[in-house]
């Protein structure tokens, strides 16, 4: 689904933050991405995601190589990605509903036929009462909370979270890491990248580990 | 926002009209549509009273008999007249008499001139019928035969200066409009790109779900528009009202000395219904180029955003 081959990563003419990486993200896969802070995970996240592209090296992903990608491209691309930012970039102008709506609405959908799916999702994620609150009123776990729902909504091939456990309890980081095995078991191929050691303890799953910009995979 | 009963929910717009400051836009697209709404009106005036003009003066050709000593003046006014009466498409000939040409000297010579004393030409004045066509080249060669002291005048050269005339203001309206529309495009691009900054989240939220430029563009396009139309309706509108009442204030004076001499000079000042229309279709078009602006510098925008 995802192959990295000798990657590196600069910005502007500094030194490589990501060096040499080679890895491979297989189909319904599960991985742990993790490292000390400042390692590059974001930057990794974000190559993935397709907003930052290598200074050297090769990317295919879902069989092509994102170097011959137009923008068109890339936002098609997108639609079997979903994400999940420290910052949930929320709108804060739309509902909580309509903020996980967003990736059905942009697809061209009609509402009438998201709007059960929408609803049952919020409700297992605990937003179940607050689907008509605007993010500016809600907490940060219920705003991180929206931003894995709406990364999630529409089944996405791919689901990258960086830090979505950041803001939570310990009871609901394990209730999200559940939403995210039910993801996966359903045949998402899913990247979390945390420093949370008990949470990577819970699950059994490949750990990338970033050290110094080089990659290990630990199997 | 809240589940309708059996329906679907009322979903709030993705790009919320409040996000683009808007009132700069329109004032800025209203004053532009006003300027170039007052300068076609302008130039619609001007060419309407100058073909008024023009046809009064094509409609009528003047031949000037000029005593000679050894012809009889009477006598070559005279044939003149019948010359001119035979001739295809002349509706009325009028000979001005000796007194009548004196008459016309007075605000020259003063009165009490007698004819006698200066060889005063004799004028002769021939209407054409309207919508006919005159072989002017016909009456003038049989002039020069039968008649020679007689110069027959079409007032060609008069006519050629005031469409030139025309011609430079229409010219100088169009520059105007131009212009006009420069400075309308340049400040759309100035007020897109504030209204993009300021709405930098939204685009980066719908790049992150997949969508593309033309969704993101599309989504912005609408609000531009009616910010386009509304300014474009103020200015233009403005613009119509006050040429409408111009046009009423002329009819008003109208009859009077004041209002004579200003049809005289400036013809009637009335746009038609013709050019009330083209105002409103000019408004139209910058509302349009207003859209075309701001989907350019949209598009531009969103790449730059990720």
């Amino acid at each position: 689904m995802v192959r990295f081959e000798n990657v590196g990563l600069r910005y502007g003419l500094g030194p490589e933050v990501l060096r040499d990486l080679s890895f491979r993200i297989a189909p319904r896969s599960f991985q742990f991405l993790t490292g000390p802070s400042g390692a590059g995970k974001t930057s990794l996240l974000r190559m993935l995601f397709l907003s930052l592209r290598p200074t050297r090296g090769l990317i295919t992903m879902f069989g092509r190589d994102i170097s011959t990608l137009d923008k068109n491209a890339v936002a098609a691309l997108r639609q079997h990605i979903g994400i999940v930012l420290q910052d949930f970039r929320l709108l804060d102008h739309m509902t909580t509903y309509e903020n996980v709506a967003l990736p059905f609405r942009v697809m061209g959908r009609d509402e009438s036929t998201y709007r059960r799916e929408v609803v049952d999702l919020l409700r297992w994620v605990g937003l179940g009462e607050r689907m008509d609150a605007l993010p500016p009123v809600l907490s940060g776990g219920e705003k991180q909370r929206a931003a894995i729902a709406r990364a999630v909504i529409a089944r996405p091939q791919l689901l990258l979270a960086d830090e979505p456990t950041g803001n939570v309890d310990p009871t609901l980081a394990r209730r999200l890491l559940r939403l995210f095995v039910e993801l996966h078991r359903s045949g998402t191929s899913v990247v979390i990248a945390t420093h949370d050691i008990a949470l990577m303890d819970q699950y059994d799953a490949h750990r990338l580990v970033l050290h110094e910009g080089r990659l290990h995979v630990y199997e | 926002m809240p589940l309708i009963e059996g329906g679907g929910r009322r979903l709030s717009p993705i790009v919320p009209r409040g996000s683009i400051a808007g009132h700069a836009l329109v004032a800025v697209v209203a004053i532009m549509t006003f300027l170039a709404a007052l300068a076609t009106g302008i130039v619609l005036l001007v060419r309407g009273a100058a073909t008024e003009w023009q046809s009064e003066v094509a409609s009528e050709v003047t031949i000037q008999v000029r005593p000679v000593p050894g012809r009889d003046l009477d006598r070559d006014v005279r044939r003149a007249v019948e010359i001119a009466r035979a001739a295809a498409g002349v509706s009325e000939v009028r000979p001005f008499s000796g007194a009548e040409s004196v008459k016309l000297l007075e605000p020259w010579l003063g009165s009490g001139l007698k004819t006698e004393d200066l060889p005063v030409p004799r004028m002769i004045v021939v209407r054409i019928a309207p919508g006919a066509t005159a072989d002017f080249a016909a009456l003038r060669a049989q002039l020069a035969q039968e008649v020679p002291p007689a110069s027959f005048d079409d007032h060609r050269a008069w006519i050629e200066r005031m469409r030139a005339m025309t011609s430079a203001t229409a010219f100088a309206g169009l520059g105007i409009v131009v212009l006009v529309i420069l400075v309308t495009v340049i400040s759309v691009s100035f007020a897109t790109r504030g209204a993009m900054a300021a709405s930098r989240p939204i685009v980066e939220v719908l790049h992150f779900v997949g969508a593309g430029d033309r969704y993101i563009a599309n989504r912005f396009l609408g609000h531009f528009l009616r910010l386009g139309l509304e300014g474009a309706a103020i200015g233009g509108g403005a613009a119509i009202l006050l040429f409408g009442l111009g046009e009423s204030v002329s009819a008003w004076f109208s009859g009077t000395v004041v209002g004579d001499q200003f049809a005289a000079l400036l013809g009637t000042f009335s746009l038609r219904p013709s050019g009330y229309l083209i105002l409103a279709a000019q408004a139209l078009l910058i509302a349009l180029i207003t859209v075309w602006a701001s989907r350019r510098t949209l598009y531009a925008t969103i790449a730059d955003i990720e």
